[in-house]
Protein backbone atom coordinates (compact mmCIF):
# COMPACT_ATOMS: atom_id res chain seq x y z
CA UNK A 1 0.00 0.00 0.00
CA UNK A 2 1.68 3.07 -0.99
CA UNK A 3 1.53 5.79 1.97
CA UNK A 4 0.16 8.95 2.11
CA UNK A 5 3.92 10.56 2.11
CA UNK A 6 5.53 11.02 -0.87
CA UNK A 7 9.08 11.78 0.42
CA UNK A 8 10.12 10.08 3.99
CA UNK A 9 13.34 10.50 5.31
CA UNK A 10 13.69 8.11 8.39
CA UNK A 11 17.14 8.90 10.90
CA UNK A 12 19.46 10.02 8.12
CA UNK A 13 22.49 10.72 8.69
CA UNK A 14 25.01 11.74 7.00
CA UNK A 15 28.88 13.13 6.86
CA UNK A 16 30.97 14.13 4.04
CA UNK A 17 34.58 12.87 4.56
CA UNK A 18 34.43 12.79 8.45
CA UNK A 19 32.15 16.21 9.31
CA UNK A 20 28.81 15.10 9.94
CA UNK A 21 26.53 17.37 8.04
CA UNK A 22 22.65 15.96 8.94
CA UNK A 23 22.02 14.29 12.33
CA UNK A 24 19.42 11.69 12.24
CA UNK A 25 16.73 14.08 9.92
CA UNK A 26 13.11 12.80 9.91
CA UNK A 27 11.77 14.45 7.33
CA UNK A 28 7.72 13.56 5.81
CA UNK A 29 6.78 15.13 2.39
CA UNK A 30 2.55 14.73 1.51
CA UNK A 31 1.57 13.79 -1.93
CA UNK A 32 1.23 16.77 -4.40
CA UNK A 33 2.02 19.23 -1.01
CA UNK A 34 4.61 22.32 -1.45
CA UNK A 35 7.43 21.89 1.42
CA UNK A 36 9.92 24.35 2.26
CA UNK A 37 13.37 23.28 4.02
CA UNK A 38 14.92 26.51 5.31
CA UNK A 39 18.05 26.98 7.12
CA UNK A 40 21.50 28.88 6.89
CA UNK A 41 23.93 28.93 4.15
CA UNK A 42 25.82 25.41 4.88
CA UNK A 43 23.52 24.04 7.00
CA UNK A 44 22.94 21.10 4.76
CA UNK A 45 20.21 21.85 2.48
CA UNK A 46 21.69 21.09 -0.87
CA UNK A 47 22.89 18.13 0.85
CA UNK A 48 19.97 16.79 1.77
CA UNK A 49 18.62 17.22 -1.83
CA UNK A 50 21.21 15.63 -3.06
CA UNK A 51 20.48 12.63 -1.38
CA UNK A 52 16.62 12.55 -2.28
CA UNK A 53 18.22 12.78 -5.85
CA UNK A 54 20.52 10.01 -5.31
CA UNK A 55 23.63 11.67 -5.98
CA UNK A 56 24.87 10.59 -2.33
CA UNK A 57 23.60 7.82 0.20
CA UNK A 58 23.75 8.66 3.38
CA UNK A 59 25.58 6.59 5.96
CA UNK A 60 22.94 5.88 8.08
CA UNK A 61 18.47 5.80 7.37
CA UNK A 62 16.58 5.64 4.56
CA UNK A 63 15.54 8.08 1.83
CA UNK A 64 12.01 6.36 0.99
CA UNK A 65 10.85 7.89 -2.62
CA UNK A 66 7.02 6.97 -2.93
CA UNK A 67 8.02 4.14 -0.61
CA UNK A 68 11.60 2.75 -2.12
CA UNK A 69 14.86 3.56 -0.32
CA UNK A 70 17.05 5.55 -2.55
CA UNK A 71 19.82 4.46 -0.72
CA UNK A 72 19.40 0.91 -1.79
CA UNK A 73 18.41 1.69 -5.62
CA UNK A 74 20.40 0.10 -8.08
CA UNK A 75 21.12 1.54 -11.65
CA UNK A 76 18.16 0.94 -13.63
CA UNK A 77 15.88 1.70 -10.60
CA UNK A 78 17.77 5.06 -9.64
CA UNK A 79 17.72 6.06 -13.68
CA UNK A 80 13.38 5.52 -13.25
CA UNK A 81 13.50 7.12 -10.18
CA UNK A 82 15.50 10.52 -11.52
CA UNK A 83 12.94 10.53 -15.22
CA UNK A 84 9.98 11.26 -12.52
CA UNK A 85 12.01 14.08 -10.71
CA UNK A 86 12.70 17.40 -11.86
CA UNK A 87 15.13 19.68 -10.01
CA UNK A 88 15.88 23.28 -10.22
CA UNK A 89 19.97 24.03 -9.31
CA UNK A 90 20.43 27.01 -7.60
CA UNK A 91 22.08 28.71 -10.45
CA UNK A 92 19.89 27.03 -12.99
CA UNK A 93 22.70 24.84 -14.73
CA UNK A 94 21.82 25.82 -18.10
CA UNK A 95 24.03 24.13 -20.59
CA UNK A 96 25.76 27.03 -21.90
CA UNK A 97 26.41 25.73 -25.03
CA UNK A 98 22.92 24.76 -25.80
CA UNK A 99 20.57 27.18 -26.76
CA UNK A 100 17.40 28.36 -25.08
CA UNK A 101 15.43 25.94 -26.94
CA UNK A 102 17.50 22.54 -26.88
CA UNK A 103 18.22 23.28 -22.88
CA UNK A 104 14.45 22.62 -23.03
CA UNK A 105 14.63 20.04 -25.66
CA UNK A 106 17.13 18.39 -23.86
CA UNK A 107 15.35 15.67 -21.62
CA UNK A 108 12.62 15.19 -24.03
CA UNK A 109 15.37 14.38 -26.89
CA UNK A 110 17.00 11.91 -24.34
CA UNK A 111 13.99 9.94 -22.97
CA UNK A 112 11.22 9.96 -25.45
CA UNK A 113 11.70 9.25 -29.55
CA UNK A 114 8.83 12.36 -29.96
CA UNK A 115 9.08 13.45 -33.56
CA UNK A 116 10.87 16.49 -33.74
CA UNK A 117 7.53 18.39 -34.46
CA UNK A 118 6.17 17.62 -31.12
CA UNK A 119 9.24 18.08 -29.32
CA UNK A 120 8.93 21.56 -30.66
CA UNK A 121 5.42 22.24 -29.49
CA UNK A 122 6.30 20.97 -26.00
CA UNK A 123 9.38 22.83 -25.96
CA UNK A 124 7.26 26.44 -27.00
CA UNK A 125 4.43 24.82 -24.47
CA UNK A 126 6.99 25.18 -21.21
CA UNK A 127 8.89 28.03 -22.42
CA UNK A 128 5.22 29.71 -22.99
CA UNK A 129 4.23 28.21 -19.11
CA UNK A 130 7.40 30.07 -17.58
CA UNK A 131 6.57 33.01 -19.62
CA UNK A 132 9.66 33.04 -21.77
CA UNK A 133 8.10 32.54 -25.24
CA UNK A 134 9.70 33.91 -28.03
CA UNK A 135 13.28 33.37 -26.20
CA UNK A 136 14.44 29.71 -27.60
CA UNK A 137 16.71 31.37 -30.23
CA UNK A 138 18.65 32.98 -27.14
CA UNK A 139 21.95 31.37 -25.53
CA UNK A 140 21.78 31.12 -21.77
CA UNK A 141 25.01 33.55 -21.85
CA UNK A 142 22.14 36.28 -23.18
CA UNK A 143 19.73 35.85 -20.38
CA UNK A 144 19.23 37.55 -17.01
CA UNK A 145 19.83 35.95 -14.01
CA UNK A 146 16.04 35.50 -13.37
CA UNK A 147 15.38 34.13 -17.09
CA UNK A 148 17.71 31.65 -16.56
CA UNK A 149 16.34 30.52 -13.63
CA UNK A 150 13.29 30.69 -15.58
CA UNK A 151 14.27 28.76 -18.79
CA UNK A 152 15.79 26.01 -16.55
CA UNK A 153 12.04 25.54 -14.52
CA UNK A 154 10.79 25.10 -17.62
CA UNK A 155 13.84 22.59 -18.53
CA UNK A 156 13.32 20.62 -14.95
CA UNK A 157 9.27 20.44 -16.03
CA UNK A 158 9.67 19.23 -19.82
CA UNK A 159 9.11 15.48 -18.34
CA UNK A 160 6.08 16.35 -16.19
CA UNK A 161 8.10 14.80 -13.26
CA UNK A 162 6.06 13.68 -10.11
CA UNK A 163 8.47 15.27 -7.96
CA UNK A 164 10.48 18.60 -7.69
CA UNK A 165 13.28 19.77 -6.06
CA UNK A 166 14.22 23.83 -6.30
CA UNK A 167 17.35 24.65 -4.83
CA UNK A 168 17.39 28.17 -3.03
CA UNK A 169 15.27 29.20 -6.18
CA UNK A 170 15.38 32.44 -5.15
CA UNK A 171 18.67 33.70 -4.69
CA UNK A 172 20.34 36.49 -6.28
CA UNK A 173 17.01 37.42 -8.28
CA UNK A 174 15.63 41.14 -8.12
CA UNK A 175 12.25 41.44 -5.62
CA UNK A 176 10.08 41.20 -9.43
CA UNK A 177 11.73 38.24 -10.63
CA UNK A 178 12.06 36.22 -7.01
CA UNK A 179 8.26 36.77 -7.06
CA UNK A 180 7.53 35.66 -10.23
CA UNK A 181 9.66 32.25 -9.95
CA UNK A 182 7.56 31.89 -6.46
CA UNK A 183 4.59 32.29 -8.25
CA UNK A 184 5.57 30.03 -11.21
CA UNK A 185 6.22 27.02 -8.14
CA UNK A 186 3.20 27.38 -6.76
CA UNK A 187 0.92 27.49 -10.18
CA UNK A 188 3.04 24.72 -11.06
CA UNK A 189 2.95 22.90 -8.08
CA UNK A 190 -0.81 23.02 -8.77
CA UNK A 191 -1.51 22.50 -11.74
CA UNK A 192 0.48 19.45 -12.16
CA UNK A 193 -0.23 17.81 -9.03
CA UNK A 194 3.33 17.53 -8.28
CA UNK A 195 5.14 16.79 -4.81
CA UNK A 196 7.40 19.41 -4.25
CA UNK A 197 10.69 19.91 -1.71
CA UNK A 198 12.01 23.75 -1.89
CA UNK A 199 15.22 24.69 -0.31
CA UNK A 200 15.46 28.05 0.85
CA UNK A 201 16.72 30.91 3.49
CA UNK A 202 14.21 33.22 2.05
CA UNK A 203 11.56 33.11 4.62
CA UNK A 204 8.89 35.47 3.92
CA UNK A 205 8.64 34.49 0.32
CA UNK A 206 8.50 30.85 1.36
CA UNK A 207 5.85 31.20 3.73
CA UNK A 208 3.38 32.78 1.48
CA UNK A 209 3.32 29.85 -1.14
CA UNK A 210 4.55 26.53 1.18
CA UNK A 211 2.38 24.05 2.48
CA UNK A 212 4.64 23.27 4.95
CA UNK A 213 8.39 24.12 6.83
CA UNK A 214 11.41 22.18 8.68
CA UNK A 215 13.88 24.35 9.83
CA UNK A 216 17.12 22.88 9.65
CA UNK A 217 20.26 23.69 11.85
CA UNK A 218 23.61 22.38 12.98
CA UNK A 219 22.30 19.08 11.00
CA UNK A 220 19.24 18.44 12.72
CA UNK A 221 15.29 19.61 12.13
CA UNK A 222 14.59 22.19 15.06
CA UNK A 223 11.05 22.99 14.33
CA UNK A 224 8.13 22.59 11.88
CA UNK A 225 4.70 23.64 11.09
CA UNK A 226 2.75 25.22 8.58
CA UNK A 227 3.02 28.85 7.79
CA UNK A 228 0.59 30.25 10.39
CA UNK A 229 2.24 28.36 13.19
CA UNK A 230 6.00 29.14 11.58
CA UNK A 231 4.45 32.93 11.62
CA UNK A 232 2.84 32.50 15.42
CA UNK A 233 5.93 30.21 16.72
CA UNK A 234 7.42 31.21 20.07
CA UNK A 235 10.61 29.34 19.45
CA UNK A 236 13.46 31.15 19.55
CA UNK A 237 15.31 29.31 16.40
CA UNK A 238 12.28 30.39 14.81
CA UNK A 239 12.26 33.57 15.85
CA UNK A 240 16.06 34.13 14.64
CA UNK A 241 15.43 32.87 11.11
CA UNK A 242 11.93 35.20 10.88
CA UNK A 243 13.48 38.07 12.16
CA UNK A 244 16.99 37.30 10.32
CA UNK A 245 18.86 37.73 13.46
CA UNK A 246 22.95 37.30 12.96
CA UNK A 247 22.63 36.06 16.85
CA UNK A 248 20.52 33.52 18.84
CA UNK A 249 20.72 29.99 19.20
CA UNK A 250 21.49 29.17 15.96
CA UNK A 251 25.64 29.76 15.34
CA UNK A 252 26.96 32.29 12.60
CA UNK A 253 30.48 30.69 13.25
CA UNK A 254 31.91 27.52 11.40
CA UNK A 255 32.19 24.90 13.82
CA UNK A 256 35.97 25.23 14.48
CA UNK A 257 38.05 22.35 16.84
CA UNK A 258 40.43 25.24 17.73
CA UNK A 259 39.34 28.99 19.28
CA UNK A 260 40.41 31.94 18.10
CA UNK A 261 42.21 32.96 21.15
CA UNK A 262 44.26 29.08 20.77
CA UNK A 263 45.68 30.09 16.92
CA UNK A 264 46.41 34.19 18.29
CA UNK A 265 47.87 32.64 21.11
CA UNK A 266 45.75 34.38 24.13
CA UNK A 267 46.04 32.00 27.39
CA UNK A 268 43.38 31.20 29.16
CA UNK A 269 40.56 31.73 26.18
CA UNK A 270 37.85 29.21 26.34
CA UNK A 271 34.95 28.65 23.26
CA UNK A 272 32.54 31.06 23.02
CA UNK B 1 63.12 16.27 16.70
CA UNK B 2 63.41 14.22 13.62
CA UNK B 3 60.72 15.95 11.73
CA UNK B 4 62.97 17.92 9.37
CA UNK B 5 63.51 14.34 8.11
CA UNK B 6 59.93 12.95 8.43
CA UNK B 7 58.03 15.66 6.58
CA UNK B 8 59.62 15.38 3.40
CA UNK B 9 59.79 12.21 3.65
CA UNK B 10 55.85 11.52 4.35
CA UNK B 11 55.30 14.68 1.77
CA UNK B 12 57.30 12.38 -0.94
CA UNK B 13 54.48 9.55 0.35
CA UNK B 14 51.79 11.67 0.13
CA UNK B 15 52.68 12.54 -3.20
CA UNK B 16 53.22 9.25 -5.02
CA UNK B 17 50.19 7.89 -3.62
CA UNK B 18 48.42 10.40 -4.44
CA UNK B 19 49.66 9.65 -8.35
CA UNK B 20 48.75 6.29 -7.99
CA UNK B 21 45.69 6.89 -7.11
CA UNK B 22 44.99 8.83 -9.82
CA UNK B 23 46.45 7.08 -12.33
CA UNK B 24 43.80 4.34 -10.73
CA UNK B 25 41.32 6.21 -11.26
CA UNK B 26 41.89 7.62 -14.67
CA UNK B 27 42.03 3.89 -16.03
CA UNK B 28 38.87 3.30 -14.11
CA UNK B 29 37.75 5.96 -16.36
CA UNK B 30 38.92 4.89 -18.96
CA UNK B 31 36.71 1.73 -18.59
CA UNK B 32 33.49 3.76 -18.32
CA UNK B 33 34.05 5.69 -21.01
CA UNK B 34 34.52 2.63 -23.04
CA UNK B 35 31.78 1.17 -21.59
CA UNK B 36 29.20 3.93 -22.51
CA UNK B 37 30.59 4.54 -25.89
CA UNK B 38 28.36 2.47 -27.72
CA UNK B 39 25.99 5.07 -26.67
CA UNK B 40 27.33 7.91 -28.27
CA UNK B 41 29.20 6.50 -31.16
CA UNK B 42 25.20 5.62 -32.16
CA UNK B 43 24.08 8.94 -32.15
CA UNK B 44 26.89 10.31 -34.41
CA UNK B 45 26.49 13.66 -34.83
CA UNK B 46 27.47 14.11 -31.29
CA UNK B 47 30.64 13.29 -32.19
CA UNK B 48 30.85 14.98 -35.24
CA UNK B 49 30.24 17.82 -33.62
CA UNK B 50 33.29 17.82 -31.05
CA UNK B 51 35.14 16.68 -34.05
CA UNK B 52 34.48 20.18 -35.59
CA UNK B 53 35.42 21.62 -31.78
CA UNK B 54 38.97 19.43 -31.52
CA UNK B 55 39.51 19.13 -34.99
CA UNK B 56 39.01 21.61 -37.80
CA UNK B 57 39.32 24.67 -35.48
CA UNK B 58 42.84 22.87 -34.84
CA UNK B 59 43.58 23.10 -38.38
CA UNK B 60 45.20 26.53 -38.65
CA UNK B 61 47.53 25.70 -36.24
CA UNK B 62 48.34 22.17 -37.53
CA UNK B 63 49.13 23.94 -41.31
CA UNK B 64 50.85 27.28 -40.20
CA UNK B 65 53.36 24.94 -37.62
CA UNK B 66 53.63 21.99 -40.22
CA UNK B 67 54.21 24.22 -43.04
CA UNK B 68 56.91 25.81 -40.95
CA UNK B 69 58.59 22.84 -39.58
CA UNK B 70 58.62 21.43 -43.03
CA UNK B 71 61.04 25.30 -43.94
CA UNK B 72 63.20 24.21 -41.30
CA UNK B 73 63.78 20.91 -41.90
CA UNK B 74 64.67 22.32 -45.50
CA UNK B 75 66.94 24.74 -44.47
CA UNK B 76 68.71 22.43 -41.24
CA UNK B 77 68.66 19.48 -44.10
CA UNK B 78 70.43 21.05 -46.86
CA UNK B 79 72.59 22.77 -44.91
CA UNK B 80 73.86 19.10 -43.19
CA UNK B 81 73.87 17.02 -46.60
CA UNK B 82 75.26 19.84 -48.57
CA UNK B 83 78.32 19.40 -46.58
CA UNK B 84 78.96 16.10 -47.09
CA UNK B 85 77.28 16.20 -50.59
CA UNK B 86 74.43 14.72 -50.55
CA UNK B 87 72.15 17.20 -50.43
CA UNK B 88 70.02 15.16 -53.38
CA UNK B 89 68.62 12.88 -50.04
CA UNK B 90 66.77 16.12 -48.65
CA UNK B 91 63.50 14.69 -50.03
CA UNK B 92 64.28 11.70 -47.91
CA UNK B 93 65.55 13.40 -44.87
CA UNK B 94 62.37 15.78 -45.07
CA UNK B 95 59.71 12.68 -45.09
CA UNK B 96 61.10 10.63 -42.97
CA UNK B 97 61.90 12.99 -39.82
CA UNK B 98 58.15 14.04 -40.51
CA UNK B 99 56.53 10.73 -40.89
CA UNK B 100 58.62 9.14 -38.06
CA UNK B 101 58.91 11.64 -35.30
CA UNK B 102 58.17 15.47 -35.88
CA UNK B 103 54.68 15.03 -37.39
CA UNK B 104 53.16 12.48 -34.72
CA UNK B 105 54.90 14.16 -31.66
CA UNK B 106 54.52 18.01 -32.75
CA UNK B 107 50.94 17.30 -33.72
CA UNK B 108 50.31 15.89 -30.56
CA UNK B 109 51.98 18.96 -28.73
CA UNK B 110 49.91 21.16 -30.58
CA UNK B 111 46.83 19.32 -30.31
CA UNK B 112 47.11 19.37 -26.42
CA UNK B 113 47.63 22.98 -26.25
CA UNK B 114 45.10 23.94 -28.61
CA UNK B 115 42.33 21.33 -28.18
CA UNK B 116 43.14 19.62 -24.90
CA UNK B 117 43.49 22.33 -23.00
CA UNK B 118 39.80 23.83 -24.39
CA UNK B 119 38.41 20.16 -23.35
CA UNK B 120 39.84 20.57 -19.74
CA UNK B 121 38.18 23.93 -19.54
CA UNK B 122 34.90 23.05 -20.86
CA UNK B 123 34.34 20.03 -18.93
CA UNK B 124 35.86 21.54 -15.60
CA UNK B 125 33.48 24.59 -15.98
CA UNK B 126 30.16 22.62 -16.95
CA UNK B 127 30.95 20.87 -13.66
CA UNK B 128 31.59 23.98 -11.57
CA UNK B 129 28.60 25.60 -12.91
CA UNK B 130 26.89 22.20 -11.66
CA UNK B 131 25.96 21.05 -15.64
CA UNK B 132 27.12 17.80 -15.00
CA UNK B 133 24.76 17.47 -12.27
CA UNK B 134 21.70 18.80 -13.98
CA UNK B 135 22.48 16.52 -16.29
CA UNK B 136 23.25 13.47 -14.41
CA UNK B 137 19.77 13.98 -12.11
CA UNK B 138 18.22 14.37 -15.22
CA UNK B 139 19.29 10.34 -15.95
CA UNK B 140 21.65 11.57 -18.67
CA UNK B 141 24.51 9.91 -17.48
CA UNK B 142 27.39 12.70 -18.31
CA UNK B 143 29.96 10.40 -18.76
CA UNK B 144 28.11 9.08 -22.26
CA UNK B 145 26.21 12.55 -22.96
CA UNK B 146 29.54 14.35 -22.57
CA UNK B 147 32.83 12.91 -22.26
CA UNK B 148 32.73 10.06 -24.54
CA UNK B 149 31.82 12.32 -27.85
CA UNK B 150 34.61 14.27 -27.01
CA UNK B 151 37.42 11.43 -26.53
CA UNK B 152 36.20 10.18 -29.66
CA UNK B 153 36.34 12.92 -31.12
CA UNK B 154 39.97 13.61 -30.47
CA UNK B 155 41.39 10.02 -31.15
CA UNK B 156 39.58 10.35 -34.65
CA UNK B 157 40.70 13.75 -35.08
CA UNK B 158 44.77 13.50 -33.81
CA UNK B 159 46.27 11.04 -36.70
CA UNK B 160 43.93 12.79 -39.45
CA UNK B 161 45.41 16.15 -37.82
CA UNK B 162 49.11 14.04 -37.94
CA UNK B 163 48.88 13.41 -41.38
CA UNK B 164 48.05 17.15 -42.26
CA UNK B 165 51.05 18.37 -40.54
CA UNK B 166 53.35 15.78 -42.74
CA UNK B 167 51.77 16.88 -45.73
CA UNK B 168 52.34 20.74 -45.09
CA UNK B 169 55.58 19.70 -43.34
CA UNK B 170 56.51 17.86 -46.68
CA UNK B 171 55.47 20.53 -48.73
CA UNK B 172 57.48 23.38 -46.91
CA UNK B 173 60.61 21.21 -47.16
CA UNK B 174 59.88 21.58 -50.87
CA UNK B 175 59.55 25.31 -51.22
CA UNK B 176 62.87 25.99 -49.14
CA UNK B 177 64.34 22.74 -50.73
CA UNK B 178 63.52 23.34 -54.54
CA UNK B 179 61.64 26.67 -54.44
CA UNK B 180 63.92 28.44 -52.72
CA UNK B 181 67.50 26.46 -52.86
CA UNK B 182 66.93 24.94 -56.53
CA UNK B 183 67.14 21.82 -55.98
CA UNK B 184 65.69 19.49 -58.59
CA UNK B 185 62.06 18.68 -58.03
CA UNK B 186 61.96 15.45 -59.55
CA UNK B 187 65.07 14.46 -57.60
CA UNK B 188 63.52 15.70 -54.27
CA UNK B 189 60.10 13.65 -54.66
CA UNK B 190 62.04 10.32 -55.99
CA UNK B 191 64.23 10.85 -53.53
CA UNK B 192 61.06 10.58 -51.00
CA UNK B 193 59.50 7.64 -52.65
CA UNK B 194 62.58 5.55 -52.58
CA UNK B 195 63.14 5.89 -48.89
CA UNK B 196 59.71 5.70 -47.47
CA UNK B 197 58.16 2.49 -46.44
CA UNK B 198 54.50 2.56 -46.57
CA UNK B 199 54.26 0.11 -43.78
CA UNK B 200 57.08 0.83 -41.53
CA UNK B 201 57.24 4.90 -41.85
CA UNK B 202 53.74 5.86 -42.93
CA UNK B 203 51.83 2.89 -40.65
CA UNK B 204 53.70 3.21 -38.01
CA UNK B 205 53.94 6.63 -37.42
CA UNK B 206 49.85 6.71 -37.66
CA UNK B 207 50.26 3.89 -34.96
CA UNK B 208 51.92 6.48 -33.17
CA UNK B 209 49.50 9.79 -33.60
CA UNK B 210 47.02 7.09 -32.66
CA UNK B 211 48.36 6.09 -29.36
CA UNK B 212 49.02 10.04 -28.46
CA UNK B 213 45.49 11.04 -29.43
CA UNK B 214 43.94 8.45 -26.75
CA UNK B 215 46.62 9.17 -24.16
CA UNK B 216 46.09 13.35 -25.16
CA UNK B 217 42.22 12.97 -25.01
CA UNK B 218 42.40 11.08 -21.91
CA UNK B 219 43.84 13.12 -20.14
CA UNK B 220 42.23 16.29 -20.86
CA UNK B 221 38.48 14.72 -20.36
CA UNK B 222 40.07 13.37 -17.42
CA UNK B 223 41.53 16.48 -15.77
CA UNK B 224 38.53 18.29 -16.68
CA UNK B 225 36.02 15.83 -14.92
CA UNK B 226 38.38 15.61 -12.22
CA UNK B 227 38.97 19.08 -11.44
CA UNK B 228 38.39 21.01 -8.74
CA UNK B 229 34.81 22.79 -8.92
CA UNK B 230 36.13 26.31 -8.52
CA UNK B 231 37.63 28.99 -10.71
CA UNK B 232 41.50 28.25 -9.37
CA UNK B 233 40.22 24.33 -10.01
CA UNK B 234 39.58 24.51 -13.68
CA UNK B 235 42.65 26.57 -14.39
CA UNK B 236 45.10 24.80 -12.53
CA UNK B 237 43.18 21.37 -14.66
CA UNK B 238 44.00 22.97 -17.25
CA UNK B 239 47.71 23.76 -16.40
CA UNK B 240 47.72 20.17 -16.25
CA UNK B 241 46.60 18.71 -19.23
CA UNK B 242 48.69 20.74 -21.45
CA UNK B 243 52.03 20.12 -18.91
CA UNK B 244 50.79 15.92 -18.27
CA UNK B 245 49.87 15.90 -22.08
CA UNK B 246 53.60 16.91 -23.15
CA UNK B 247 55.25 14.46 -20.65
CA UNK B 248 53.37 11.60 -21.61
CA UNK B 249 53.58 12.03 -25.39
CA UNK B 250 57.30 12.21 -25.47
CA UNK B 251 57.81 9.50 -22.65
CA UNK B 252 55.05 7.56 -24.95
CA UNK B 253 57.62 8.47 -28.33
CA UNK B 254 60.58 7.20 -27.01
CA UNK B 255 58.59 3.59 -25.68
CA UNK B 256 57.12 3.27 -29.12
CA UNK B 257 59.99 4.06 -31.65
CA UNK B 258 62.21 1.31 -29.26
CA UNK B 259 59.31 -1.08 -30.37
CA UNK B 260 59.01 0.35 -33.90
CA UNK B 261 62.20 1.15 -35.59
N1 LIG C 1 31.07 17.75 -2.09
C1 LIG C 1 31.35 18.16 -0.83
N2 LIG C 1 32.43 17.67 -0.17
C2 LIG C 1 32.73 18.06 1.09
N3 LIG C 1 32.01 18.95 1.80
C3 LIG C 1 30.91 19.48 1.21
C4 LIG C 1 30.53 19.13 -0.12
N4 LIG C 1 29.41 19.82 -0.45
C5 LIG C 1 29.12 20.56 0.63
N5 LIG C 1 30.00 20.37 1.63
C6 LIG C 1 29.95 20.98 2.97
O1 LIG C 1 28.76 20.56 3.58
C7 LIG C 1 28.13 21.62 4.26
C8 LIG C 1 26.70 21.73 3.80
O2 LIG C 1 26.70 22.11 2.45
P1 LIG C 1 25.37 22.39 1.64
O3 LIG C 1 24.50 21.19 1.72
O4 LIG C 1 25.75 22.85 0.30
O5 LIG C 1 24.70 23.58 2.48
P2 LIG C 1 23.56 24.60 2.05
O6 LIG C 1 23.02 24.17 0.75
O7 LIG C 1 22.59 24.53 3.17
O8 LIG C 1 24.20 25.94 1.99
C9 LIG C 1 28.94 22.87 3.98
O9 LIG C 1 29.68 23.18 5.14
C10 LIG C 1 29.86 22.49 2.86
O10 LIG C 1 31.13 23.08 3.06
MG1 LIG D 1 23.03 25.08 -1.10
Amino acid sequence: MPSDFFIELRNVSFAYDRRLILKNINLRIPRGQLVAIMGGSGSGKTTLLRLISGQFRPQQGEVLVDGKDVAKMGHAELFAHRRRMGMLFQFGALFTDLSVFDNVAFPLREHTDLPESMIRDLVLMKLNAVGLFGTQELMPAELSGGMARRVALARAIALDPALMLYDEPFTGLDPISLGVIALLIKKLNDALGTSAIMVTHDVHKSLDIVDHVYFVANGEVIAEGTPEQVRAAASPWVQQFVRGEADGPVHFAYPANRGLTDDLGVEGGGHA
Amino acid sequence: MLDFLISPLRKLGHTSINAIWRLGYASRFLISILMYSGQSLMRFSLVIREVYFAGVLSLIIIIVSGLFVGMVLGLQGYNTLARFGSSDALGALVALSLLRELGPVLAALLFASRSGSAMTAEIGLMKTTEQLDAMSVMAVNPVARVVAPRFWAGVISMPVLAALFNVMGIFGGYLVGVVMIGLDAGTYWSQMNNAVDLHFDVVNGLIKSLVFGIAVTLIAVFEGYDATPTAAGVSSATTRTVVTSALVILALDFVLTAFMF
